[in-house]
This record gives C-alpha cells, sequence and structure tokens, in this order.
C-alpha cells in the first residue's frame, strides 16, 4: 500500500513537472525561434537581396548571440523563383510543419502579398523587407505584416517630387509592362503633376526586353525633359546603356524609380552620373552604416544593398521584441514590435504604424561624376533626407482599415 | 509627311532598329538551323552559348586586357572547342533516339552553364564598352545611328550570307548536305562523315558565341542574356522552317523589322508579335515558310 502510494506521488509529480515544462513551451514554441527567409535566391532580382540576404540575416542571429532568453535561434531559407505560390506554399509548410514564427520576405510583390495572406491567417508576424508594392500596407494590409525598408509610394515622392522641384517639369516614362511597373508610373506620375510637372506621355515595353532602342527614340521624340525609368533591375540597366548609346542622356535627364547600388555598381558610374534615385539607406551614410558594410564586405565582397541592410536590422529588431516579450507568440511579439521605436545602423527613430508601415526616413540620392569618387563603391551624394511622416502614405490617402 | 499618324522619319529609324535586332536574330537562327539541318538536333543550348560568347569577350578585357577584335575571332573559337567536347562526349549518343532527348540533354546544358556564370558573377550583368573606332553616332538626317549599331548589321550580314554560300554553293557544303541525307553512302566515298558533323555543331555554337560578342557593348553582359532571346529565336527558326538556312536569316531579318514596327504602333504587343505570328504559319504552313514537307 505504501508503495502504491509512493508510485502515485512519482506520477503525479512527474506530470506536475511535464505541467510545468509545456508552459514554459508556450513561451517560445519548440524551445527554438524559427526565422523563416523566403526570397529570390536565383533570378533577376538576387543581387540586390539572394544570398546576401541570407548573410545579413545570419549576421544579425551571430550579433544577437545565437540564442533569445535560452533559446536557441534558428534560419531556414528558400528560393521562390518568383513565383507565388511557390513563396505562399512554402510559407504554410513552415508555419505549419516546422514551426516558423516569423517570416521575412525578399523581393517581389507578388510574392510578398502572397505570403502576407498566408502569414496573416496563421497569425504569425511577417516582415516585406524587398517587395515594393504599396498595396501590402494599403488595400491589403494585414495586424501581421510590417513593410520595412521602402515601397512604390515613397519612391514616387522622393525621386518624382524632387526631380521637379529642381526644374524637371516634364516627364516622359518608360514602363515595364506589369503590375508593379504601372503602379510606379501611377504613383511618380501623380507626384509630378502635385507638384506642378507635366506628363507628355509614356511607353510600356515587355519585361525582360533586350532591345530598348525603340522605346528610347520615342522618348526622345516627345521633347520631355525627364526619362523616368518606372522598370527594374536587368531592365532600366538596358535601358539606361542603351540611353547612353543613341545619345538620349543628351537631351533628357533619366531618373530611375526603381534602383539599388547593384545595378549603379554594374553600369559603372560613366553611364549613371548625375542620375537621381531615392533608397532607404547607403552603406556611406553613418559611421555604423559603414562599420556594418565593412564587415558584410569582408563575407561578400560586395557593399550590402539597403535591402540586405534593411534584412540584418529587421531581424534584430524581431529578436529583440521577442526578448522583450518573453515569448515568440505572434500577437505578442506584433504589438511589442508596434511600441517600440526602431533605432539602429539602418534607420533612426523608426516606428512601425497601424498600417504596418515601418516609417522611417528616405534619402534622395545622386549619383556621382567619376571624378567625384573617392573609393570602391563610393557612388552617391546624399542631396536630401526626406523625413518619414512626407515619405509614406498619409493617413488621408490611406486604404487600409486598420489606420482609421 | 505622316503614315498612320506616324512621321516617316520615325518610322524609318525604327526600320533601321528593327533591321540591327533582326541582324541578332538571323546569326542566332542560323545556327540553329546549321544544326538541326545536319545534327537533327535541336540546340537548347544555344542562349547559353551566345551568353557564353559575350562573357568570354568580357573576361578577355577585364582580365587579360585582350581587346573587342582579338575576343571577336578568340570567343568563337573557344566556345566552338566547348561546343565540340559537348557533341563528341555527349551529343553524339542521341543521334539516333528521338529529338527529344537531344533537347532535354541541351536544356540540362543550358540550366549548368547558367547556374555556374550566375554563381560566381551574379545577375546584374558586367559592363562592356564599345570599341574604340566605334564610338560616336552618325546622323543620318532621319536619325541618330550609333556607329557600332551599322557594324553589327553588316557583320551579321557578311557572316550570314557567306555561311549560306559555304553550305549552299561549295563542295564542302555539298559533302554536309549529302551527308545529312545518306551518311553511309558518304562514307563509302572516303568522307569522314561523323567528323564532319562534330565541326558542324561546333560552328553552328561558334556563331552563337560570334553573335554574344557582337551583343556584349551593346546589352549587359550578363547570365540571363541567352535565355531572355532564345525563346524568340526558336520562334524564328520555326517560322523560317527548321534546317532551312536561307529561311531563317531571311526570316530572322524581316522579323526584327516587324518587331520594330509593332514597338510603334502597339508596343505591348512587341514581345508576342512574333509567336502571334509563328501560330499563324503553322497553321497556313506547317513546315515554315521555307521549309520541305518531308
Amino acid at each position: 500500500m505504501k508503495l502504491k502510494a509512493k508510485v502515485l506521488a512519482a506520477a503525479v509529480a512527474s506530470l506536475a513537472s511535464m505541467g510545468f515544462s509545456a508552459t514554459a513551451a508556450a513561451q517560445i514554441s519548440g524551445d527554438v525561434v524559427k526565422i523563416g527567409f523566403i526570397t529570390d535566391i536565383s533570378g533577376l532580382y538576387s543581387d540586390i537581396d539572394g544570398q546576401g540576404g541570407v548573410e545579413a540575416i545570419k549576421m544579425a542571429i551571430a550579433d544577437f548571440g545565437g540564442n533569445v532568453n535560452g533559446k536557441k535561434i534558428e534560419l531556414v531559407t528558400a528560393d521562390h523563383q518568383n513565383k507565388a505560390d511557390i513563396a505562399a506554399s512554402r510559407a504554410r509548410e513552415w508555419f505549419d510543419r516546422e514551426g516558423v514564427d516569423v517570416l521575412v520576405g525578399g523581393t517581389n510583390s507578388a510574392t510578398g502579398l502572397a505570403m502576407a495572406k498566408v502569414a496573416t491567417e496563421k497569425k504569425k508576424p511577417f516582415i516585406s523587407i524587398g517587395a515594393g508594392t504599396a498595396r501590402l500596407t494599403n488595400e491589403e494590409c494585414s495586424p501581421y505584416t510590417v513593410h520595412y525598408a521602402y515601397d512604390t509610394v515613397a519612391l514616387a515622392k522622393g525621386t518624382g517630387g524632387a526631380v521637379v522641384k529642381q526644374g524637371g517639369k516634364t516627364w516622359y516614362f518608360l514602363t515595364a509592362d506589369y503590375a508593379f511597373g504601372a503602379s510606379l508610373e501611377n504613383d511618380t506620375a501623380a507626384v509630378v503633376k502635385a507638384n506642378g510637372g507635366q506628363v507628355l506621355g509614356s511607353v510600356k515595353h515587355p519585361l525582360s526586353a533586350s532591345d530598348f532602342s525603340s522605346f528610347l527614340l520615342q522618348a526622345q521624340a516627345s521633347k520631355a525633359q525627364i526619362l523616368g525609368l518606372a522598370d527594374a533591375g536587368g531592365d532600366t540597366i538596358n535601358a539606361i546603356k542603351a540611353a547612353n548609346e543613341f545619345g538620349v542622356t543628351k537631351t533628357m535627364k533619366l531618373a530611375g524609380l526603381l534602383m539599388f547600388i547593384n545595378d549603379i555598381h554594374s553600369l559603372t558610374l560613366p553611364l549613371t552620373k548625375g542620375m537621381y534615385l531615392t533608397d532607404s539607406w547607403y552603406w556611406n551614410q553613418s559611421d555604423d552604416s559603414r562599420a556594418f558594410a565593412k564587415r558584410y564586405f569582408a563575407k561578400m565582397k560586395k557593399m550590402p544593398s539597403s535591402l540586405q541592410a534593411a534584412d540584418y536590422s529587421a531581424t534584430l529588431q524581431y529578436l529583440n521584441a521577442v526578448k522583450a516579450a518573453g515569448t515568440d507568440d505572434g500577437d505578442k511579439v506584433m504589438s511589442r514590435l508596434r511600441s517600440t521605436k526602431i533605432n539602429d545602423m539602418y534607420a533612426k527613430n523608426g516606428t512601425i504604424r497601424a498600417d504596418g508601415s515601418m516609417i522611417h526616413d528616405m534619402y534622395l540620392m545622386q549619383v556621382k561624376d567619376p571624378k567625384d569618387s573617392k573609393t570602391p563603391w563610393d557612388y552617391y551624394n546624399v542631396v536630401q533626407t526626406i523625413p518619414g511622416e512626407q515619405a509614406f502614405t498619409t493617413k488621408a490617402e490611406s486604404k487600409c482599415s486598420l489606420w482609421k | 509627311m505622316e503614315i498612320f499618324g506616324i512621321p516617316i522619319q520615325a518610322m524609318m529609324s525604327q526600320l533601321l532598329l528593327g533591321l540591327v535586332n533582326g541582324s541578332f536574330y538571323a546569326m542566332l537562327s542560323l545556327g540553329l538551323a546549321v544544326i538541326f539541318g545536319l545534327l537533327n538536333v535541336i540546340n537548347f543550348a544555344h542562349g547559353a552559348l551566345y551568353m557564353m560568347g559575350a562573357f568570354i569577350a568580357w573576361m578577355g578585357l577585364s582580365y587579360f586586357g585582350i581587346n573587342y577584335w582579338v575576343m571577336l575571332v578568340v570567343a568563337p573559337l573557344l566556345v566552338g572547342l566547348f561546343g565540340i567536347v559537348i557533341e563528341k562526349t555527349m551529343l553524339r549518343w542521341l543521334y539516333k533516339l528521338d529529338h527529344l532527348y537531344g533537347l532535354l540533354l541541351t536544356f540540362g546544358i543550358t540550366l549548368l552553364i547558367e547556374g555556374l556564370f550566375r554563381s560566381f558573377y551574379g545577375v546584374s550583368g558586367q559592363p562592356y564598352s564599345v570599341p574604340e573606332g566605334l564610338g560616336g553616332a552618325t546622323n543620318l538626317g532621319f536619325m541618330v545611328l550609333p556607329n557600332y549599331r551599322a557594324w553589327v548589321v553588316a557583320a551579321s550580314l557578311v557572316v550570314c550570307f557567306a555561311t549560306w554560300f559555304v553550305i549552299e554553293r561549295t563542295k564542302l557544303g555539298a559533302y554536309l548536305r549529302a551527308g545529312t541525307e545518306n551518311p553511309k553512302m558518304v562514307e563509302a566515298f572516303g568522307v569522314n562523315v561523323p567528323l564532319m558533323v562534330t565541326l558542324t555543331y561546333g560552328f553552328g555554337v561558334a556563331l552563337a558565341a560570334f553573335a554574344g560578342v557582337l551583343a556584349a557593348p551593346v546589352i549587359q553582359v550578363s547570365p540571363l542574356m541567352g535565355s531572355n532571346l532564345i525563346i524568340t529565336v526558336f520562334a524564328v527558326v520555326v517560322i523560317g522552317g527548321m534546317g532551312s538556312i536561307m529561311g531563317s536569316i531571311l526570316t530572322g531579318l524581316a522579323l526584327g523589322i516587324i518587331e520594330g514596327l509593332t514597338r510603334v504602333f502597339y508596343p505591348e504587343l512587341s514581345a508576342t508579335v512574333v509567336f502571334i505570328i509563328m501560330a499563324i504559319v503553322l497553321m497556313i504552313r506547317p513546315a515554315g515558310l521555307f521549309g520541305k514537307e518531308k
């Protein structure tokens, strides 16, 4: 009888201890903080994010010490090949089976929108870095989405507004013929008109066009002062190359509406000097950005793009929020993220708004003349800092139901 | 003066630009046609080898300081050699099988080559400037044509018609054509047919590399440059008729011009117009405009 009581007591004790460990596990699910990163690792946007983004996130995890409150941090990565269905199904699989706690989304708007839907359904934070579409925080905003680095509205307000103020009153657009190009053109055209400029016309070119000369001659015939390039990556690069060859740059000024430092590097300064562009970060903008860039360069042999810097920053901010909240529960982490100011080498006094936009300063850059470039990758002059409140969608413009 | 609301000057300049693009199509589809005509292989690796040509030119310049003119000869030779290795070690085992096997193999080779270049050089591409002596532009009255583009048209026309002449009008060409009709008989006359086939493949891919070097100063040298172009080139070959040499040259030039005109009248259609023509041609003449029904 005594023995039975002892066994019973042991059973109760072990049950109790199991119960205790079960509550601990609820704080950090699966005893591990798992970060999932899905981006274009092999396609046309892989230079601006891709493997460099993976490396930046790894640096953030290492800098954080590799664990949160004694629980290990793990990273899983995947290539979405610029296909929205691959991105969405991989995200679903990670949330359901691998216990991923946060999803970081890389380049390509279509994949970003698809992943945001899955994360919202699973009530997990989704931090979109590389996607440009403003729909993520507008029509399709979600309490679980953070749009971290930039959007088409901020690019349009930055470059469009600044160029008109500098005297570029008449515009012609060269636009990639898909959703992103159209929205970039529309957003910019609206800004140009609002600032007293005029849009003389536009021509749509197919995605990954190899020859731009015909389109450029049409643009030149419009006699506009400014040629707005509403496309990205290889298309922008080849358009600029042809514009130089055909002498379009002698009669028109080019404005790249979505350009990254990798594009400038690949085109070289003689072809891009004097161009305006808007970006969220430049490696040579401050001491702490230079310090990060130097460490990154040692690993990747390239300077980081703004997206790669944002990958690093977003990971750190997420881990800080998990640490402060004491849990990786989606809702609790999101409310912690919203109530914390973001201050690191990427953003100063950044805040995450109710619609999910991370509000931070944007920068209008002008590409340097080759003779002013002192060191490798010394490409920009920061001509203007655009305060966050002015750069992004305003409350009056917003179509997000969470921000009313 | 205007045609359909487009000033005639603008029209002329678009025609000329169409001709420039057409010369690239012609050169690439010519290589495909030669390979298909003599080897019966649908060479899907053509785009990747075109890209390799451009990259070798870029490597020559940036690692060894070898100029454009030398690389215009060296790059096709190197890529041609590479093609010969592919033919000797892999392709030759597939001649007796269905076309599909050759297509799959060359497609696999494409993925391999592109993947390698992508992992080494990224996708943004490398700059290659216009060679000295061909910089600047000439004012033709109705447009300003960069001298380099004029050179592209001239060079590709010479190469295309020389190839046509060798294959259709010389004794060597006669051997080649006979070798594809009846290889056993030609071998009986003492001609080394397997060697001939190997060299033909090498020559076909060298043409692709030549086009690649010509393209390097015009578009960014990027691992993706081949795959952006190759589908259109295949459509050109289908329209012209698989295996028809003159057919592929003329179709290449004509489609470049049609594409150029589409860019003026309805730019959104310019990427599709070639495929619409392909569909129509396939309905009316399934063997292609210049092909023979078998």
